[in-house]
């Protein structure tokens, strides 16, 4: 019973971390269809942003509210996260749509220029480009429509990038001479710092299970819960899953498909924004932090079957929860009176690098049978 | 394309005004009657720049300060040191290509590297070309080239001291051992020495764990460690860079702590890192270096505050690898000076037996172009700082061919007498 606990719950908590990392791309690269290397720097931005927040919080005036600083993070990732895909959807992928191939390539090339970026320039000045474009994006939509009509639409768009580029520059300073440690542009390897209540083990019938999972865990529930109701139950999502059926009738019918691949897009690199809040609790933050998720990303999604959420759900804690019975050393326990020799190839397999090779060669195994992933779309629209 | 213009148009103005402020530096007026390049090969991007960048200023402010200090004296003719920087990329075989082209350039001596992989790519070129690297780091042995200055620890210097402290007079004595590494070279050697060494001083060992380079999930392998030592125990840490913060996060998560008589033994974790992952999550833990910040004598305050000064960041810590960085350069000067001229093979000769007041003490470079030095074992406290625990009574002559490792066994290195003792010889 002990060891069925033990398992489920290293399962699951291991394949919510998978499930968090892979939701974003499950939309963009399964009901999109874009193969988007540039989802782990996503989740980069998400997980350097958590730690932006953490060290706004840290500063006297948010000091005793810090306790509080993931759930807001949580927001700022999302937000963060959402408009550099944006960005990135309006600016290379848009003149992609239909050729895989230079997709492929084109979000590979800007995912080693984010990395870069983030190498090269201090954190201060990166956050603050990306402040500046936010704001650069968002502030036409404030300007009151009185002044819009008074004023030239030259000098409104004049004035809408030189006020953003003010705010940068001023975000870099203040952000600069008010935390160090984002100035200087050597350290790259930042760490983020769980509040007190999130550290430790949680004691519950004799068990203990570590609060940081638990807490992944819950993020990655309700950001599940939250994509079904959107894209179920609102109108934006009805018409995403209209386009991902069939795109020309969708269009024909008077659904804009730009702004709703733009929209889903959006949302799906804000929930990669969100899986870096998770990331970042678990281990360091650092250039190349999503490089560590992409291709378990994929490979939740292909073997989820491409296009599904509850495929997606599944592929991960299944995921997880073979990681856990072989690389832990499960089945070491379950058979502790096996023979010798079967004990000892056991006893081989059961490390954590075997464990990877044990669960990639099942899952080509898999597929040889179910090309399609655990839940192939079926219908006309399988093109 | 309105959008995308303008959002170029406003990054490129602002990487303008950021680019005018971050130029800059100056260099010294003395008069000198002479140059000589020197060449500084570091990863500046990719994985490693993080690392390797803090050996490039101690390098260029040991560099600054000789400068200072009239440069090098041979046969009354000073000298001017100029650097010329590469980097490496992290990625190895430029490594080698780049030290190529230095070597062609006419550079006499170059200091580089971190990685045993840099390292290994680079040597054959240095042989082949009789070129000269000087490589700071602490690694794992079982290599003794005739044209690398080896200026870290050897595993004799840092593993063997702390594997026997762990044992015999650590908060954890007597307790079981468990290994965890990084999935390369370095952990698994330097795990087989310590397993070996437990074999003979009357240690036990139950568990040795290997965690991929491209996976940050330590879960299972925590799984394992708790099942392994359910009443506490020594963990001997070798994992990489990120990996350790990952590892040290989610073994407290576990309630794997000093309170609960788990006690963590790295040999990759200095200052810098414990700056980075948190003293609250290394509180209590223990490291082995031959440097440590916390050394309380006039020259490690002065190394410690020279750097600060240099890299005009008041925050910033110096580490073992940076030390060993900072010595290198001194060496290097001490044997020309010696030798009376740049060329390698006088050079060489005259290296052996050079000695330098580093900041952690003296240091004196051995036939087998590692350097003799002591070995201080660190607790990490609640400043970010080691507590140093111990320090070696004697100055530990380093040994490249290991003992514990059955092929090295009774086998040394000699560079004084190159064609019977060279590179591997039985004792």
């Amino acid at each position: 019973m002990e060891l069925f606990v033990d398992i489920l719950f290293n399962g699951i908590s291991f394949g919510s971390v998978y499930l968090i990392a892979a939701l974003g791309l499950a939309i963009v690269f399964g009901l999109m269809g874009v193969i988007n290397l540039a989802h782990g720097e996503l989740i980069m931005v998400g997980a350097y942003s958590t730690f932006v927040t953490q060290l706004l919080f840290k500063e006297p005036f948010l000091k005793p509210f810090f306790g509080s600083y993931i759930i807001v993070s949580i927001f700022v990732a999302f937000i963060f996260s959402a408009t550099v895909g944006i960005l990135l959807e309006r600016l290379i992928i848009k003149r992609l749509y239909g050729n895989p191939l230079e997709t492929l390539l084109g979000t590979w090339g800007v995912s080693l220029f984010l990395q870069q970026f983030v190498r090269s320039f201090s954190l201060s000045f990166g956050t603050s480009v990306i402040i500046s474009i936010i704001s650069g994006v968002s502030l036409k939509n404030i300007f009151p429509k009185s002044i819009k009509e008074r004023f030239n639409e030259k000098y409104i768009r004049l004035s809408n990038w030189i006020i953003p580029i003010f705010i940068g520059i001023l975000s870099n300073n203040f952000l600069a001479t008010n935390i160090p440690r984002i100035r200087r542009p050597d350290s790259r390897l930042v760490d983020v710092t769980s509040p007190k209540w999130m550290r430790g083990p949680f004691e519950i019938y004799g068990e203990s299970f570590p609060k940081t999972r638990l807490v992944i865990i819950a993020i990655t529930v309700i950001s599940v819960i939250a994509v079904l109701i959107f894209l179920n139950l609102t109108e934006w999502g009805i018409r995403i899953r209209a386009v991902t059926q069939n795109r020309s009738m969708s269009e024909c019918l008077g659904i804009s498909t730009k702004k709703v691949d733009t929209i889903t897009f959006g949302i799906g690199s804000g929930l990669a924004g969100v899986a870096g809040v998770a990331v970042s609790l678990l281990g360091s933050v650092g250039p190349d932090v999503g490089q560590l998720y992409i291709v378990p990303c994929f490979m939740v999604v292909v073997l989820g079957g491409v296009g599904n959420i509850l495929g997606t759900v599944l592929a991960s804690f299944g995921i997880g929860i073979l990681t856990d019975i072989f690389a832990s050393g499960r089945l070491l326990t379950l058979f502790p009176n096996a023979p010798s020799f079967v004990f000892n190839t056991l006893n081989f397999f059961s490390t954590s690098s075997m464990a990877v090779v044990l669960i990639f060669s099942l899952i080509v195994i898999f597929l040889q049978f179910k090309p399609q992933g655990l839940f192939p779309q079926k219908g006309r629209t399988v093109e | 394309m309105r959008i995308s213009r303008r959002i170029l148009a406003g990054l490129a103005t602002a990487s303008l005004a950021i680019t005018a402020t971050s130029c800059g530096g100056g260099s010294g007026s003395a008069s000198f009657d002479n140059e000589i390049t020197v060449g500084i090969l570091h990863s500046l991007s990719g994985v490693m720049s993080i690392s390797e960048k803090t050996l490039v200023e101690t390098e260029k402010m040991a560099i600054a300060e000789i400068n200072a200090a009239g440069g090098i004296n041979i046969n009354g003719e000073s000298y001017k040191i100029n650097y010329f920087v590469e980097d490496g990329a992290s990625n190895w075989p430029l490594f080698a290509e780049k030290a190529g082209q230095m070597i062609d350039a006419g550079y006499p001596v170059i200091f580089g590297g971190w990685t045993s992989a840099s390292r290994d790519a680079m040597e054959p070129v240095f042989e082949s070309k009789k070129g000269f690297l000087y490589y700071p780091i602490q690694y794992e042995g079982r290599e003794c080239s005739n044209n690398i200055m080896y200026t870290g620890a050897t595993p004799n210097q840092q593993s063997e001291p702390a594997t026997d402290f762990m044992l015999n007079r650590s908060e954890a004595a007597g307790k079981p051992f468990f290994l965890v590494g990084s999935d390369y070279v370095f952990p698994r050697t330097s795990n087989s020495i310590t397993k070996a060494q437990l074999k003979a001083i009357g240690g036990e060992w139950v568990g040795e764990e290997y965690l991929d380079l491209s996976s940050n999930e330590v879960g299972p392998i925590i799984a394992k460690i708790k099942k392994a030592l359910p009443r506490g125990g020594v963990i001997i840490n070798t994992l990489n860079g990120a990996q350790n913060v990952a590892f040290f996060k989610q073994i407290q998560d576990e309630g794997i702590t000093p309170e609960n008589g788990y006690y963590v033994m790295s040999y990759s974790i200095a200052e810098e890192e414990i700056k980075t992952i948190g003293p609250e999550f290394l509180e209590g833990h223990y490291a082995a270096w031959n440097y440590m910040m916390a050394i309380d004598t006039p020259a490690s305050k002065t190394f410690a505050k020279n750097y600060k000064k240099f890299t005009k960041d008041p925050d910033a810590v110096v580490a073992d690898p940076q030390e060993s960085a900072y010595n290198m350069v001194y060496l290097w000067k001490a044997a020309v000076e010696k030798a009376g001229t740049f060329e390698n093979a006088e050079v060489r000769k005259a290296l052996v037996g050079t000695t330098f007041d580093a900041p952690q003490g003296p240091i004196e470079v051995m036939p087998n172009h590692h350097i003799s030095q002591k070995v201080r074992i660190g607790q990490v406290n609640s400043e970010g700082q080691f507590t140093i625990l111990e320090t070696s009574d004697d100055i530990i002559k380093p040994q490249t061919w290991n003992q514990f490792i059955k092929e090295d066994k009774g086998f040394a290195c000699d560079w004084t007498d190159p064609v019977n003792k060279g590179q591997k010889y039985k004792l």
